[in-house]
């Protein structure tokens, strides 16, 4: 697709609305506010250190092998410390790998609906990481979309690659400063898993009450290759709808989705992960864990579609209310196109069960306490696939971020 | 130790409990004997003050206190333990977590010293690593039950059927543990410890001397005595005939 014609279907595409959760005025959200280049991200204002830690990003940048900072619609920090990665904004990816053009809207269809329209004509950057062939690039990559005005609409797209037998861990934050009451994201990214590659990503979502988020993600994966996506998510959110989406189109392609969502306040969120299991022998797993509580409003889907032989997914979505007044909707949806499947899916909604409370009780907790193990324990799903030290700090972003609302 | 005074609890508007009276001093043991559903269990809920056990007669004093209202971790606190016929499963609670909260601790790693502890109950990491009673075998639950306790070393001790399902050498390991939780070991005089067992087949007392043994039923004591004739008239006569030999013996007592 030329760039004309691309341009042409976001047109048409312009008002189309989403196929999932309110409908958002993006006229309402401004860009073009513009902020100064930084030489290291302890640079970044004092105010705002806090909020980057919150959203997992080390000021510090030790262990990390790159480090990528966007301030509303400027990046503002972009450094690479490791031989075989790529790191930098998407525009000026696009000019130095004039191959890279053909990457763009590969995996998400630029007219999916006016958010991924919006984000073609009106872009604000994004990241672009790459692995090249064979490199395992084992200390994980750090990037941060942050939002420091009000009403504004940051609309990025990132393309995250990993060549042939590479791996890539992606440690990204999303962040708003305390002063935004509110603001716009909009966030297309595109993932190529190449043969035998594998990506790991672990995303933080540090909303506001003001912030309306429309995430719009998908990823490739080739033959042997594997994503492993972690989400956490526990602040409040006006409004977030997202469904990002694996395609597991080659031979033994792997999948999982794991998400951690404590929402509270007026939160309102459409959630999902969706495998689209085409490759022979392809695996899927899609795990969410999701609290509700005040009057928070969550729908949690999960969806396995099996079309390749011998595919197997499996989905397991658990809920726990903690009020009265919020409320949570469990869809999980298999769709099988051929016999040699297997498509499983459990899903289970609770409550903090007395009898769990009294038997910590029984060992000398408070029932405050008790609760809050259990709550703790009910979140916790114990992350596979990360190297050993970016699952420990993985640990400590998610007791940290728990911490904050318990 | 622990008074209870005429005691009546309800489950679920049924009274299960009536008429109950008994007294264990520091440093003794007691067995308690009784058909399924006579109110054993209900007994030790109802001790630990469990909120759907409701006491509708009678006090429980515990350490000189009146604790028929205290709440459950206010009665731990004072020194009682349990281990649970029947315990929860918790997700994504380890039993090493269930350990260092036992101990009192804030710790989140499973350490050396719970490992240590782990070890003398064969208990490995990885089990120390698993979601607590998810998926535990009958026998692996009851000394899970019993490491809990060894963390929490209370001064009362109840245990709900600790030998239920568990093999020949595993009650031999469990016995010892319990043992020394109930300072068996000790000259009875340095005794401080106290302790209320509930078990069916009387397996364990092969293996832990008590002081006094009682059967329960339909919610009351129905009759006491020295540990190995009760054992022995149970297990040889059954429940009623057990009762009813204890009180002839009163009768001739009595005479
Ligand atoms: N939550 C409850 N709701 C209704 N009935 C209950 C409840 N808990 C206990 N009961 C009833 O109370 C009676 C006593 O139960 P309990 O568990 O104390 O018996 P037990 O002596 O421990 O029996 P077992 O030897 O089988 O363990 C039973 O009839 C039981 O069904
Ligand atoms: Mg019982």
């Amino acid at each position: 697709m030329t760039k004309k014609e691309t341009i042409e279907r976001a047109e048409r595409a312009k008002r189309k609305k989403a196929a999932l959760g309110e409908d958002i005025a993006i006229g309402e959200y401004m860009t073009g506010k513009e902020h100064q280049s930084l030489n290291s991200l302890d640079e970044f204002p004092a105010e705002y250190q806090q909020d980057l830690l919150d959203a997992g990003i080390e000021p510090t940048e030790k262990d990390r092998s790159g480090s990528f900072l966007q301030r509303d619609c400027s990046v503002v920090f972009s450094t690479v410390k490791y031989p075989g990665l790529e790191l930098m904004s998407t525009t000026d990816a696009l000019k130095e790998h004039d191959w890279l053009k053909e990457y763009l809207w590969k995996a998400v269809p630029v007219d999916t609906d006016k958010y991924t329209a919006e984000v073609e004509l009106d872009q604000t950057h994004g990241y672009f990481i790459r692995s090249e062939a064979g490199k395992k690039v084992t200390m994980p990559v750090q990037s941060c979309l942050f939002i420091s005005s009000d009403k504004i609409g940051q609309k990025v797209h990132n393309i995250i690659i990993a060549e042939e037998d590479s791996e890539l861990h992606i440690i990204t934050g999303c962040s708003v400063s305390h002063a935004v009451n509110s603001a716009l994201h909009l966030g297309v990214s595109e993932f190529f898993v190449k043969k035998g590659a594998k990506i790991t990503f672990t995303m933080i979502h540090n909303w506001s009450r003001g912030m309306v988020v429309r995430p719009r993600s998908a990823v490739m994966i080739e033959d042997d290759g594997a994503f492993i996506s972690n989400y956490i998510l526990m602040t409040p959110v006006k409004s977030l709808q997202m469904y990002p989406t694996a395609y597991c189109v080659g031979r033994n392609a792997r999948a999982t989705f794991q998400t951690i969502i404590y929402a509270h306040g007026d939160t309102k969120i459409d959630s999902g992960s969706r495998a689209v299991l085409r490759g022979e022998g392809s695996r899927s797993e899609i795990i969410s864990r999701v609290i509700a509580t005040d009057n928070a409003q969550v729908i949690a889907r999960g969806e396995v579609i099996g079309e390749g032989a011998n595919a197997k997914g499996h989905i397991e979505c658990r809920g726990l209310m903690l009020s009265d007044t919020a409320e949570l909707d469990s869809i999980p949806e298999l769709k099988a196109t051929r016999k040699d499947l297997d498509l499983s899916h459990e899903a289970a909604i609770g409550k903090v069960a007395e009898e769990e409370i009294q038997y910590l009780m029984a060992r000398g907790l408070s029932e405050e306490e008790a609760t809050s193990v259990i709550i703790r324990g009910f979140l916790n799903v114990d992350i596979t696939g990360l190297p050993d030290a970016l699952a420990r700090e993985t640990k400590k972003m998610f007791d940290m971020s728990l911490e904050k609302v318990m | 130790m622990l008074q209870i005074k005429d005691l009546a609890v309800e489950v679920e508007g049924k009274e299960i409990i009536r008429d109950l009276h008994l007294n264990i001093e520091e440093g003794e043991v007691h067995v308690l004997f009784g058909p399924n559903g006579c109110g054993k269990t209900t007994l030790l809920m109802t001790l630990l003050g469990f909120p759907s056990y409701k006491v509708t007669r009678g006090r429980i004093t515990f350490k000189g206190v009146d604790i028929t209202e205290f709440p459950t971790n206010e009665r731990v606190k004072l020194g009682m333990g349990m281990s649970f016929q029947h315990p929860p499963e918790i997700r994504g609670v380890k039993l090493g977590d269930m350990v260092n909260i036992a101990q009192g601790r804030k710790e989140e790693e499973i350490d050396e010293d719970v490992i240590a502890l782990a070890k003398r109950l064969n208990i490995s990491v990885d089990f120390l690593n698993r979601d607590v009673n998810l998926g535990f075998s009958g026998g692996e639950v009851k000394r899970s039950e019993i490491l809990q306790l060894l963390a929490q070393a209370p001064d009362f001790i109840m245990f709900d059927e600790p030998d239920s399902g568990v093999d020949v050498e595993n009650i031999e390991l469990i016995g010892k543990i319990m043992s020394e939780l109930l300072d068996r070991n000790k000259m009875p005089s340095k005794r401080d410890k106290s302790g209320l067992i509930i078990t069916h087949s009387g397996s364990i007392m092969r293996h832990i001397k008590a002081d006094r043994a009682h059967v329960m039923l339909e919610g009351r004591i129905a009759c006491s005595g020295m540990p190995d004739e009760i054992t022995k008239n149970v297990m040889e006569t059954g429940f009623e005939r057990c009762v009813e030999l204890c009180a002839r013996n009163k009768e001739v007592d009595a005479e």
